[in-house]
């Protein structure tokens, strides 16, 4: 019942980040069991401006980003059956399919590995014992994990994760030794490894 | 149950996570993923601060038709279901079986040195991707890393100075770390290999064999 209010509802960006998280959740488990366009949609207006955001940021054109904006979003469609709410976030999971398409088309490189993992990760899925209402919960950590990081530790995650920039050009362009941005990476971390534990 | 005991530095974890390996490395660290739930874990953990930093990062506006494009795509998708579980009891971990095959007695082996047999596995990208086959008792020529380095244990085990890797294990040794693996005496070592640039040598005679042995 919650979840078809979620739908409907507009205003998400006003409810804390834990019932967002919730939220999306819900959404998806409606997309996998009854092909709920509707709640689809309401992923496309949460996702799409964000998938697009990333995508530039990572060396897109508008243009580019926008194909893949659309190739996530009908991936999450095709493969909303794999997504297992056990394993993280919707968001994360999401990342995983931009993070995948990001691989293939801007850097030229591939992405099977992480396909091939994901086939042997649903095959023999070993439940978390984490349930459904720890999902805010983890949302909330995670975010608050990433905040209460050393501005360094993050501007170096965000320029991987966010920007994609290579380890060894991160290094070049803060004028570090490689050495250091492995040691700050190391350093992140492990302080977020602390916040998350316990909700692995 | 598992019997991993040298996980992936967590930097590598990070980077995977965030897609800067080349497919050589991605191959091994995946493959390290299929037999270790610990990292499986730890790049779950990574993958889900990718998630948070998409959902925190900024908005862009997009082109008033892509919703409609997008919903109309819908039809012509057809829904994926879950795969039937491939073979996961074996030596060979999933994400090297398209490379090599489900069976590690099915390879074919190019000798480089006495007791060492390599099989290469070619790829695009400037990394080295390839599986080492060392003979009982044997020791891999002393070597310091010119770059990064990863080796996975597929089956039989060495010792070196950090401890003993058997399958399962990652030595995912930075640069400037030198070991001396001594494979165990009872039986061969196979292991994965991706390595960033060329390896040298340190001693001379080892020197010498480098454009012979191509490790």
């Amino acid at each position: 019942m919650l979840a078809a209010l979620a739908v409907t509802d507009v205003q998400p960006e006003s409810r804390p980040l834990a019932d967002a998280a919730e939220e999306h959740k819900a959404m998806m488990a409606r997309i996998a069991e009854f092909g709920d366009r509707t709640a689809f949609k309401a992923l496309f207006l949460h996702f799409g401006p964000r998938l697009k955001s990333f995508m530039m940021k990572s060396g897109a054109s508008a243009a580019q980003a926008e194909d893949l904006v659309q190739d996530v979003m009908l991936t999450v469609w095709r493969k909303v059956h794999l997504y297992s709410a056990d394993r993280g976030s919707v968001s994360g999971w999401i990342f995983t399919i931009a993070r995948n398409l990001r691989i293939d088309r801007l850097r030229a490189g591939s992405s099977q590995p992480y396909e091939d993992l994901e086939t042997i990760e649903i095959a023999g899925e070993e439940p978390s014992g984490e349930d459904v209402t720890l999902a805010g919960q983890r949302a909330e950590r995670v975010a608050a994990a990433l905040a209460g990081l050393p501005d360094e530790q993050r501007e170096v995650i965000h320029m991987a994760f966010v920007e994609d920039i290579p380890q060894s050009a991160i290094a070049a362009r803060l004028d570090l030794p490689l050495g250091t941005v492995k040691s700050r990476m190391r350093l992140a971390y492990s302080k977020l490894k602390v916040q998350l534990e316990g909700l692995q | 149950m598992t019997s991993v005991h040298h996980h992936l530095d967590h930097a590598t974890v990070l980077r995977y996570a965030a897609g800067d390996l080349d497919e050589a490395f991605s191959v091994v660290v995946a493959s390290h993923l299929a037999m270790c739930p610990v990292c499986r874990r730890a790049v779950a953990a990574a993958e889900d601060v990718g998630g948070q930093l998409l959902e925190d990062d900024g908005e862009a506006d997009l082109d008033p038709g892509l919703l409609d494009r997008v919903m109309a795509g819908l039809d012509d998708v057809e829904t994926a279901e879950p795969t039937p579980a491939p073979r996961t009891d074996g030596e060979v971990p999933y994400p090297l079986q398209r490379f090599v095959g489900g069976e590690l007695d099915a390879i074919s082996w190019r000798p480089v040195a006495p007791g060492i047999k390599r099989h290469s596995i070619r790829l695009g990208g400037s990394s080295s991707l390839y599986l080492l086959n060392i003979g009982p008792g044997k020791a891999m020529p002393e070597h310091g890393h010119g770059g990064q380095e990863m080796t996975l244990i597929l089956s039989g085990a060495y010792r070196d100075a950090i401890g003993r890797f058997g399958p399962g294990d990652i030595a995912d040794l930075d640069v400037h770390v030198e070991h001396q693996p001594v494979v165990e005496p009872d039986e061969a070592c196979i292991c994965l290999v991706a390595t960033e640039a060329p390896t040298r040598f340190k001693d001379v005679v080892s020197r010498l064999l480098q454009p012979i042995v191509r490790i």
